[in-house]
Formats: structure tokens, sequence, C-alpha cells
């Protein structure tokens, strides 16, 4: 099971004088498991591209196949795509409608047409997973919420679905530290349980570095590289191409190479980092 | 001092018991200094704020601005601290009003009756201190987040104002865009602007010469940063989280690396492992 991205292009409102072409000849294949991540600069495609994977925007040219579903089809099965897939847009609490958080989470399960039983079984289950008590928060108004509280039950909206892929929009943008340790912590944790492949769009190279297997890089539309964060981050000339900042741990050990201190491996973690540097102490 | 805060207490107007949001807070911010404020969601950062140019008004206790105390009604009174301190908040696109970049400056100095020559010089001067000269003549709307949070910035600074409080004004930029607020903050406060910055970004408190942390409305802590960041049990319970640099410091302490506990960057981390082997 995998999502294969054959060389989509796409354009904002062609034909027209304002035409502008935000994804140009996409191509990767994710499998199943991997914790992706999506990074480049603003207005290099990211956006475009991860709307891509549920039909938000309809494709253009190229083909693209999430798992089974084929979207290149004239009638995609939108539904089933919708469930498997969950989007988790940038600050997804502005998007946080009904009356209750109950009701709130339960528009997406309703919505793929299941049984009452099933989806207050799926409600529950994702408010608890996401961190709230079911109980006492079931019936309060998504309003009344903290800012931090609030994300996590849009989170939930979306893992009531039960995606098996789990894409998120700048999920950390504007947290204080420990909501951008819970978020990071959540995603771990639905990741281990029923979305084994996670896509992050982030700006954050430090969260990118300590969780992604594989970053897909941005630049001006086309992905310039789709590789490790070892691979990426240690290539400088791709590095300057792109205008990509290092995460903190990259930074070390580049000043300490350039001081003439070289490491036994290339770390791209903080825990990487310091294991090469007791490695490197330990044999003088 | 422009800005002096004598036990302020604010409470959020609410039907059951008032919750304050600002509890008994006493400081003063010294003229031509760059102050960071730190503090979870919910500390009250953003209430202190706006307490500074008296969007609010202290519930109990006074604030003052250049001596004048934002207690009034008076809409004078109230628009001449505005004037002195400026305030960007977090979200470019809810602070722009005008089509052409050049009108949304001019605003601010039209509604104080500012001579049409003298608005002119404003709005250079502004435009020039943040970096935008050229978009002059071009719509707000196009600009890249980080353009926009400079606009907003200028669109302040052609109210020439003594203190500039950047409201998490970096918080929904990506790392390009808060680089250059960041550049132009720093720029402005060498040219005299005592800045206030509030955030969640550890690593941009590093150049400051003041952290104050806010917890459950008080001012828990307050000092330089390297005194703020060095108390790492205070660091722990308020939820701050070290910079990159500092942390790793402390874990390579832990595994037996002789490291100063000033650490600044990455850089200087690098060079201090080098000189402990």
């Amino acid at each position: 099971m995998s999502i294969e991205v054959k060389d989509v292009t796409y354009t904002y409102s062609p034909k027209t004088p304002y035409a502008s072409t935000a994804l140009k000849g996409v191509t990767l294949r994710i499998e199943e498991g991997e914790y992706v991540g999506v990074i480049g600069k603003t207005g290099s495609g990211k956006s475009t591209f991860i709307q891509h994977l549920n039909a938000l925007i309809r494709l253009q040219s190229g083909e693209i196949k999430v798992y089974d579903i084929d979207l290149t089809a004239k009638k995609p099965d939108l539904k089933r795509l919708r469930g498997t897939v969950g989007m988790v847009m940038q600050y997804p609490e502005y998007q946080l409608f009904d009356e209750t958080v109950e009701k709130d989470v339960s528009y997406g399960p309703k919505n793929l047409g299941l049984d009452d039983r099933e989806i207050k079984e799926r409600v529950r289950e994702a408010i608890t997973l996401v961190g709230l008590d079911y109980e006492d928060i079931r019936d309060r108004s998504p309003f009344e919420l903290s800012g931090g509280q609030k994300r996590r039950v849009a989170i939930a909206g979306v893992i009531a679905m039960r995606p098996k892929v789990l894409v998120l929009d700048e999920p950390i943008a504007g947290l204080d530290p420990k909501g951008k340790q819970e978020i990071l912590a959540l995603v771990k944790k639905l990741k281990a349980s029923f979305s084994p492949t996670v896509i992050v769009v982030s700006h954050d190279m430090d969260s990118v570095a300590e969780n992604c297997d594989k970053i897909a890089l941005f630049s001006d539309g086309e992905i310039a590289r789709f590789a490790s964060p070892r691979e990426i981050f240690y290539d400088d000339e791709l590095l300057a191409k792109t205008e990509l900042d290092c995460p903190s741990v990259v930074k070390v050990a580049k000043e300490l190479s350039r001081l003439g201190m070289s490491l036994p491996s290339m770390p791209v973690t903080k825990a990487e980092l310091i294991a090469a540097l007791r490695e490197r102490r330990a044999h003088g | 001092m422009p800005i002096t805060f004598k036990n302020v207490t604010y409470e959020y107007p609410t039907e059951g018991d008032p919750v304050p949001a600002v509890r008994d807070v006493s400081l003063e911010i010294a003229d031509g200094s760059f102050v960071c404020v730190l503090g979870e969601n919910g500390s009250g950062k953003s209430t202190l704020a706006k307490l500074m140019n008296g969007l609010l008004s202290p519930t109990h206790g006074e604030v003052l601005v250049d001596g004048e105390t934002t207690n009034t009604e008076e809409e004078e009174a109230l628009f001449s601290i505005r004037r002195k301190v400026g305030m960007v908040f977090q979200n470019p696109d809810n602070q722009m009003i005008a089509s052409i970049i050049e009108d949304e400056l001019a605003f601010g100095p039209e509604n104080l009756g500012v001579p049409r020559e003298e608005i002119e010089e404003r709005i250079t001067y502004a435009l020039e201190a943040v970096g935008m000269t050229e978009h002059r003549h071009h719509t707000p709307y196009k600009l890249s987040g980080g353009q926009k949070q400079r606009i907003a910035i200028a669109s302040v600074l052609a109210m020439k104002p003594k203190t500039l409080v950047l409201d998490e004004s970096t918080a929904m930029l990506d790392p390009k865009g808060r680089r250059e607020v960041l550049k132009v903050a720093h720029e402005l406060n060498r040219q005299g602007i005592t800045v206030i910055l509030i955030t969640h970004y550890m690593e941009e408190t590093v150049s400051a010469d003041r952290v104050i942390v806010m917890s459950e409305g008080s001012v828990v802590m307050d000092g330089t940063p390297a005194k703020v960041f060095g108390d790492r049990d205070a660091v722990r319970r308020y939820h701050l989280e070290l910079p990159i640099s500092d942390y790793l410091a402390e874990k390579l302490r832990e595994a037996g690396f002789d490291l100063p506990q000033k650490i600044y960057d990455e850089k200087s981390l690098a060079e201090e492992i080098c000189r402990s082997k």
C-alpha cells in the first residue's frame, strides 16, 4: 500500500492573465508506515501538493493513486478517499463550527455513513486519543475551550474517520513549547495506532529532523529532493539553492567540522549528536 | 521610564467569579531596552501587552506611560498614550485596511491631523526603517507574511512611537519572515525605540536585554536571558523550552563534558565543545 504521485502539474486560474503554476511535474512515492516531512519556502507548492492527496484540489494533469483509490479516474471515490486520507489544515481550530464538541467530532464519521453506535464509539475514542476527557468535554461548546484544547478537538474530528494516512499542515504553528510537544507526541501515538502513514508540512526544521524518515523538499513548485533528513541537511549546495535553514543539531555538527573536529557520523537528531560526541571522546 | 506597572491586576468581565488574567504585576520597562515576554498560552502575556497602551485598563492598580495613567476615559489622553506605545499583533492579514501601502501608513497620522508634508516624510521614514520602500505604491495583499508584518510595524512607526509592542507578531510567519521581523525590531531598538517582544520562540530572546516570564497571570522570572535560562528548574516548571544549543550543552555536561553555563548559539556551543576536549 502506498501513495504514488506521477508528474503532477497544477496551475491556479489557468487560461487567465493571473495563471500561476504552483506544481511542476511532481513525482514521488510514499510507502505505508513512513513519516514524511514536506518542507520548502512559503509559496513553493507544499500546500497545493498536500491538498491533492484528498482531492481538495482536483488533478489537472498527471496521476495520483492513494492506496487503491485512483484519483486519475473520471469520478474518483471521494468518500472512500476522505475516509483514507485525514487532513488537518493550518490553524484547524478556526474550522470548529458545531454547538458541542461531540457534534463537531461526529461530523466526519457521519458523512462516511456509519451507524450511530459506531459513530459514538469512534468519537469517544478520538477524543480520548487526543488527550481530552470525553465525559467532561463532550457537551461543552468548542468555542469556550483554550487554544490548545480547540486544536486537539479539531484533530479529533479528523482521526474519528480513522484515516490510514494523516496529513497535517503546520500542526505546531503558533503553539507554546508545551503545546508543541503535546501535538508531536500525539502524532506519534496516532502513527502507532491507525494512521501508519504521516505527512507533515512544517517550517520547523528541528522537529522535522527529529521525527521524519524522509523529507520532500519543495522549491518553486518542483521536488528539489525526496530523501532522508541526513541526505538533505548535509547537502550544502542544495541548502543554498533552496534557501533552507538547517536544524540546530546539524548547525552544531557543521561548525564542529569547520573547527576541525570530525564526527564518526552525520547526526541530525539531538540524541545522535550526543552519541557521536560521546563516542568520539571515548575513542580519544 | 516609558512604561510602569504598579500592582496591576486585570480581570476579564465574566458571568461567574472573575479569574484574573494578570495578578498584581509591578514592573518598569527601561527606556531603549529590548524586553522579551515568555509564558505558556493563557499565562497572561497578551493581556499584559494590551495593558501597555490602554487597550485594556487595569481592574486594580495603575499603568503609567511616560507618567500618564492609562486609567482614563478621556480620548485625548488615550490617543496620546497609543501614539507613544504602538502595537503589532499576530495575524498579518487582520491588520491591513487600505488597498495601497502608502494609504495604510497615512491612516494613523491623518487621524492625528498631521500636516500632509509631514505625513509624506513619516511614510518615507517608516518604509525605509522596515526596508519596504520599493513597495510604497503596491497593494499589501500580495506580500508575504513577513512583509505584511513589516508594513504593520511601519504603520505603527508612522505614529512616531517611543515603544513598540510585538504581540506574537512572529508566530504565524515562516523562518524567513521571522528573521525579517526580528531584524527590523533590533534595528529600531538600536535607533532608540523600546521594544517589547512577546513570543514562544526561545531563540528570539537570546539577544534581548531582559526576559520576563509570566505564569498564571504573575511575573515569575525577570532577568537577563542567561539568568532566566540558567535556572533549569524554573525553565521546566514554567514549561519553557531551552534553546536547543542550551539543551544540548546540558546533556553533554551530564555526559561529562566540561562546558560553561553561558552558551549563546550553535556556533558558541561548537567552540566550547572543541575547547573542552
